[in-house]
Parts: structure tokens; sequence; C-alpha cells
């Protein structure tokens, strides 16, 4: 069976506009071959689900600069549980303090890319983490 | 000697020679482009005497938490010298949201102060009084409702609206191109706009309207020639907006003042600040027929580059913040915010702040930068990148008056399209080593040792139930049916002509909270949904 294209949804919950960074990575993902689906800006986590369940995701990056992580994250995987998506493999990239990161983990949060990742990083991570979960048995 | 293998090219990407000398400016004509510090077309500045005079406003950038919170961080400023006064609020505040919207779940407080209405702002300016400082407020969408609160605030401290000065942001269109904290359609934002110029050129003469900001445009990923240039193509627009909206160039453009990012290309920068100064000056004169002299002379505030901090090794981020203060002085900038080393990770602890205000006072007091004007204007390498910016910035000015403004340019993408293809090629570099960046893809520290921990100003997750239960309480001890009256009065003044600075002062007095008055605009008005590019 040949490998599937990774499906991306690149969301940016809150009320931030500061879109830099999500669209630099959408790009990114794309020009690596993936298909990405880019939600705009002030998203909802219901909205975000819902776009996850539509599109197929195989992942959702999100985009949080402005410190809502804490409030914004426990949301959203509460409602990917409730959604029977809790196979989508969820990342996380902005301004985040080391004292948050083990909280982000907790909750499921796979990855936390700070200022200064590079892309590759990213997309090896991705590419990475969604071939060992299409191994895993189940899915 | 064999040149190293690296491009040599400024952040922007523009090519650098290896020498400048006389060939470099052909026709060099030093009253017609430079002309004497406070002499058009203002390239070397706009005051005869420099810093001379006047030093530069050392204004930081503050704000976080409950307004008692962000009071006390402004009373610490103040007493450590700082000039004047710089308000950041926090995203429910900049969107028009009250702290129980469901969008503010999170961010209350958060990356500035919470201010809902006219109570919060009487308590962020407790004990500082508004006719001796000049404050700041970073504010767009509603401003002309912050300005409200502030202006009532002086009212009842008893200043004099006519003497009180300071700015508000106030420039919608850099929000449509690059930060995105819209609320309304463009064109009644531009109406806002407007009607702040007039009320103020009545009533508040000192105070400065808008600050045209290439700030947030740069951040996005913009290049230094398309900061400049999208930058002061919006103050062309405002100026035109003015004008259509009935007053003289003359009554409301010495009003206007700018904001510009201070980035680490240390020339270029210097560069852009001067050939801003002469592109306004000529526009100004040329387009608009200005005659007074003020209206020609370029006013800017300028921060260093908040992109260019990095999460690894943050001590660092106080070097690049220095030599970034120290181009932004070298160009004349009339106002400066110094970032915190912290700034990649969270908002800035007390520390780290007064550490930024003390990079200022070096730079002003011990380098001996601002003794002389302009010291590098004749330099061949900067006059001709002076040159160069304003050149591609004429071009950037062709062809958005072919698309018919800069509105329909944003209504087409164009300006954010250009920003994120630069905001791309930028990232790329990085990638592929062509741009370097210390401890980020070179003299990286290896993992687990060597990265400084630096403390990290935690934000009191009560600070929002706070402000939840302040507003609850608002609500149920004003008085309600005024409030209403003020409300509506509001939607009539926004669906007519009526200027809406009075009626929202009114709403203002009454406690209307700043999602009412907002949410009683998007009634008349409706909200704008940008097609997301990438």
């Amino acid at each position: 069976m040949s490998p599937s294209i990774i499906r991306v949804v690149i969301a940016k919950p809150g009320l931030d506009g500061h879109d830099r960074g999500a669209k630099v990575i959408a790009r990114a993902l794309r020009d690596a071959g993936m298909e990405v689906i880019y939600t705009g800006l002030r998203q909802t986590p219901e909205q975000i689900v819902a776009a996850a369940l539509q599109e197929d995701a195989d992942v959702i990056g999100l985009s949080i600069l402005s410190g809502a992580h804490n409030s914004i994250c426990p949301r959203l995987m509460e409602l990917l549980r409730e959604k029977g998506l809790d196979d989508v493999l969820v990342v996380l990239g902005g301004i985040i303090p080391d004292a948050d990161l083990p909280g982000l983990k907790a909750l499921g949060v796979s990855a936390v890319f700070r200022p200064g990742t590079s892309m590759q990083e990213i997309i090896d991570f991705i590419r990475r983490e969604t071939a060992a979960k299409a191994g895993a048995p189940g899915r | 000697m064999k040149e190293r293998d690296i491009p040599f090219q400024t952040i922007s990407g523009r090519p650098i020679e290896r020498l400048y000398g006389p060939q470099s400016i052909p026709g060099f004509d030093y009253g017609a482009e430079l002309g004497d510090p406070g002499e058009f077309p203002f390239t070397r500045g706009i005051h005869p005497s420099g810093y001379r005079g006047k030093l530069w406003t050392m204004r930081q950038f503050a704000g976080y938490g409950t307004p008692e919170e962000t009071n006390r961080r402004y009373r610490e400023l103040l007493s450590a010298g700082a000039t004047g006064l710089s308000v950041a609020f926090d995203l429910p505040t900049l969107m028009g949201r009250d702290p129980d919207h469901p969008l503010s779940l999170g961010e209350v407080g958060k990356c500035g102060v919470n201010v809902t209405s006219l109570a919060d702002m009487e308590t962020l300016f407790d004990g500082i009084s508004l006719a001796d400082i000049t404050t700041s407020m970073t504010i767009n969408s509603p401003a002309p409702m912050i300005f409200a609160m502030y202006l009532v605030v002086a009212e009842r401290q008893g200043a004099d609206w006519r003497a009180i000065s300071g700015t508000i942001q106030n420039d919608i269109l850099k929000e449509f191109i690059a930060q995105k904290e819209y609320i309304y359609p463009p064109r009644p934002s531009m109406r806002l706009v407007t009607d702040v110029f007039t009320f103020c050129s009545r009533q508040v003469p000192r105070w400065n309207t808008i600050s045209v900001s290439g700030y947030h445009i740069r951040e996005a990923g913009a290049t230094a020639a398309q900061e400049l240039a999208f930058t002061l193509r919006d103050g062309v627009e405002y100026v035109q907006a003015g004008v259509e909206a009935g007053l003289q160039v003359d009554a409301f453009v010495p009003r206007m003042s700018f904001f510009f990012n201070a980035h680490s290309d240390f020339f270029e920068e210097i560069a852009k600040y001067r050939a801003a100064r002469r592109i306004w000056a000529r526009v100004m004169q040329d387009r608009f027929g200005a005659g007074d002299e003020r209206s020609l002379k370029l006013r800017f505030h300028s921060q260093t580059a908040g992109v260019s901090l990095t999460a690894q090794q943050p001590m660092n981020n106080v070097m690049r913040t220095a030599l970034q203060a120290l181009s932004a002085v070298l160009g004349g900038t009339n106002s400066l915010h110094t970032n915190s080393l912290d700034e990649a990770l969270a908002l800035p602890t007390a520390a780290a702040a007064t550490l930024a205000l003390r990079t200022q006072q070096i730079l002003a007091y011990e380098t001996g930068v601002a003794a002389a004007v302009d010291p590098l204007g004749g330099s061949y390498f900067v006059e001709r990148l002076t040159r160069d910016l304003e050149e591609e910035s004429a071009g950037y000015f062709r062809t958005i008056d072919n698309m018919g403004g800069m509105i329909a340019a944003i209504e087409r993408g164009y300006p954010q399209r250009e920003i994120a293809e630069s905001a791309y090629r930028f990232q790329q570099d990085v990638e592929r080593r062509r741009q370097l960046i210390v401890g980020v893809n070179e003299f990286i520290a290896p993992a687990g040792d060597g990265e400084e921990r630096v403390p990290i100003l935690q934000i009191d997750e009560e600070a929002a139930n706070r402000q939840l239960r302040r507003t609850e309480r608002l609500r149920r001890e004003r008085d309600g049916d005024q409030v209403k009256r003020a409300l509506s009065a509001l939607c009539e003044a926004a669906a007519g002509t009526a200027n809406t600075m009075p009626a929202l002062l009114d709403a203002v007095r009454a406690y209307a909270t700043i999602g009412e008055m907002c949410d009683a605009l998007r009634d008349v008005w409706g909200e704008y949904q940008e097609q997301a590019i990438i």
C-alpha cells in the first residue's frame, strides 16, 4: 500500500491575528507534499474540530502566540475525544513558556514548536509521527 | 583576498556592493536631497538641533492583567525615568469584546491590560496626572471608544482637553494588511478614523490622532522597502480620507505621526527612516499642496524588532535590541521602545523591562551618538541606500495608485500577498543558512547545555476572574436606561453622518462597556471577514 498524502488542518484559535507563523508553516507543509487546509483567523475549538472532522485530517497544527494555550488546548483535546478523533496528531506552535510544556504534553499535545524551530524539523516530525500512527494497530 | 562565500545582502535581500563612493550617488545634490536638519525635505531630521534640544522620548509599551497591576508597573516605569507611557491592551479590548464573551476565553489580561469600561480606565491612571504626561495607546478598531474613556478620565481629573497630549494608534489599514485586529469593513472603519481627526482638530488639538504603523507590517514579514512603502501609502490614504471628510490638510496632518520597526539590518534601517522623512515631505507637498511646514515633517516612534528575538540563548536579545535601538537613534527617531530579552518566551518581567529602558539611557547619555545631528548624512553607502529605498517605495506607490488606492489594494489582497511572500522567502533563507541567526542556525548551544533559563512573568490567572466579576458588578450598579439611551444614540450617529465621538463620550460616561459600544456599531456596519491567503 502506498503511503497516502498527509492531511493537515492549520488553525489559528483565539482572538489573536498574528498569522505570519501559521501561514509560513502552512506553505512549508504544502511544499513538502502535504494537503494543507488553513482555517483562517479566530476559530473556536468547536470550529477547529469540525474542520478536522470534515477534512479527515491526520494532523491539527495550532498557532497560539497570545498566552491563551492553557485555556484553548484543554477544550480542543476534550472535543477531539468526544468526536472520536483522538488519533489526530495535535501539534502547537507559538510563544509557550517552559513551565507549560508538561501540562500540554499530558493533555495529548504531541509537540510544541517555539520560535526558531526550523520548518524541516516540523515536517520531519509530522512525517515520522503520522507514519508511526498509520503503522499502529487499529488504524 | 578572496571574499567569504556568503550572499552579501541586507536582511531584506538587497545586494550590497563591496565599496561605495561618489560614483554610487551620481548627481548628488545636498540641498535638494538632504537639506540641513529642520529643512525640506527633512532627510536629516525635523529639528535643526536634533537631540541636542530634546532627546527622543523613551516610551516603553507595557500592560498586563488587571488595571491595578498595570497601574503599578506604570508608576515603576515613571519613577525609573521613563518619559511617557504606552498602553498595551489585551486582545479582548483590542477586538472590542467584553471579558465574558466566549471568544475572550483565556485571553483576558494576557498580552496586555484589560480595559472594559471607564471604571477600568480610571483605575489604570489612578495617581497619574494626565495633564503632566503623554500617553500612547495602541488601540485600533476600538480606538474612538478607548480614546473617549481617556478623555473622560482627563475631564474628571480636571485636565484641559486642549492641553493634554498623547497618541492613539488608530491605524486600521495596517490591521487589514498585517496585524488583523479589525472589526468592521474597511470603509466604515475609515469613517471612525476621520471622525477622530475631525473631533480632535476642534477639541483636542495637541493629540496625535493616528500613528500610521509599519511596525506590524514588518513583523508580519515585509521587507524594509515594503514596510516603508505600505506605511507611507497608508498615510496618503488617511490624508485623502480626511480631505474627503471636509478637513483642510493643514488642519489635521500636523497631528499625524508614524511608527516604524527597528530591525536588525543596521544601515538599511537608518536609510529607511531618512527616506521616510524625505518621501513624506515630498508627497505632502506634491500631492496635497500642504503649506504648513508641520504637515511636511514626518515624526515617528520606533520599536525594536520583536520578531528578531530568539527563544534560544535569550540573553543574546539584549545585544540585538541595543543595536536596533542604535539604528533608530542614528535615523532620528522621535520616540523609542526597546524590547526586553525575554519576549520570545512571554511578556517581560519588571527586571527585563528595566534593562530595556537602561539600554536607551546608555545610548542617550554614554555613547555620544546624540551629540551631532544625522551623523551618517553624506555617507556614500547610507545615501545610496536612502535613494534605493525611496525609489523602491515609489514603485509600490505606483502599483497601489493604479489599483485605485490602498483600500482597493487591500480588498484584492495585494499587500497581504506581498508580505506573505517576503516572510516565506526569509524563512527559506534561514532554513538554507543564507541568513544566519546566532543561537538558532549557527553557534547553537548543545542540547541541555548553555541554554540560560531566564525568569518568566506569570500572568495571574485570577486576573480574568477579577475582570469578569468587575464587569458583572458594573452591569448591576450602573443606570441601565442611561446606557441603553446612549447606545441607541450611538447607532443613530453611525447610521447617519454625524461625528460618532460625542455619542461615544456619552456612552462612556454612562459606563457602557467596550463590548457594548463595539456591538452597537457591529449591528450597524457588520463585521469584516478576510479571505485567508497562504
